[in-house]
């Protein structure tokens, strides 16, 4: 199935997939993520309960120390 | 006059050091009517690279340091200096009448921390982080993405190493890049009467 993952059409292998699943698909291993789905926040804890859909939008921001 | 509209407008900026400070002196630069800024920091020599104090500053505290620092640039900019540590709770306390939030942390588990509580608990309210500022060149990676109420500026991928300590320059770019974020959605958001003058 296509989501939308940070503004770019990307085709996954699968028809279902969790957030986590797509976290360790992508090798998006990094510790600080924040991750919308559709444009509601997902935290770390529902990663393995929250489904994406065919279509579904994604962010995944990656929170880097410095400032 | 944009100052005007302004005037009565409240930005918090969570962390005082160099996106923190530097946004928040552009922010009264533009006549922001109230700044609630936060940190439990002192101003060491080393911070003097890229935060807004100056040498006789040095151990001072940062939100002390920092609005002398504004009052000395537009003393109608009312100042609320909150020196602590913030945690979720505090969070939607100290930052209850801003209507956007600047995220100017260090340490990235902050920033989650401040990100995820905004989203979470203060619906409506937008957020504006910083992400990926460290070492020197690549002007044009730093930009600025939106998802919904979040706003991320930086180029999402510079660490900080030794050598690619954060420096002036592009801690700067950021840190006006999120002031003018900031500005950009007191006036076309959160102005009344007026056309939003485009979508983002």
């Amino acid at each position: 199935m296509k989501i939308v993952l940070n503004n770019k059409e990307t085709e996954l292998p699968v028809e279902q997939i969790t957030v986590q699943g797509l976290l360790r698909a992508m090798n998006f291993t990094f510790p600080l993520i924040v991750i919308k789905v559709n444009g509601e926040l997902v935290k770390k804890e529902n990663y393995d309960r929250v489904q994406l859909r065919k279509g579904d939008k994604v962010d995944a921001i990656h929170l880097i120390s410095g400032g | 006059m944009i100052q005007d509209r302004l005037r009565n407008k409240s930005v918090g900026i969570a962390g005082c050091g160099g996106l923190g400070s530097n946004c928040a002196v552009a922010l009264a630069r533009c006549g922001i009517g109230r700044l609630v800024i936060v940190d439990f920091d002192a101003v060491s020599a080393d911070n003097l690279n890229r935060q807004y104090y100056f040498l006789d500053q040095v151990g001072q505290k940062k939100v002390q340091a920092l609005k002398d620092n504004i009052r000395r640039i537009d003393p109608q900019v009312e100042v609320s200096a909150v020196d602590r540590c913030l945690d979720p709770a505090s969070v939607s306390e100290v930052f209850r009448d801003c209507q956007v939030i600047v995220e100017a942390f260090d340490r990235a588990e902050m920033k989650k921390m401040l990100i995820e509580t905004v989203l979470e608990l203060m619906p409506g309210k937008f957020v504006i982080a910083g992400s990926g500022l460290a070492g020197y060149g690549n002007n044009n990676d730093l930009r600025t993405r939106r998802i919904g109420n979040l706003f991320i500026c930086g180029d999402e991928k510079s660490e900080t190493s030794e050598a690619a300590p954060p420096l002036a320059p592009r801690v700067g770019v950021v840190a006006n890049l999120q002031a003018n974020q900031a500005v950009e959605i007191l006036l076309d958001h959160f102005s009344r009467g007026r056309p939003e003058r485009r979508k983002t």
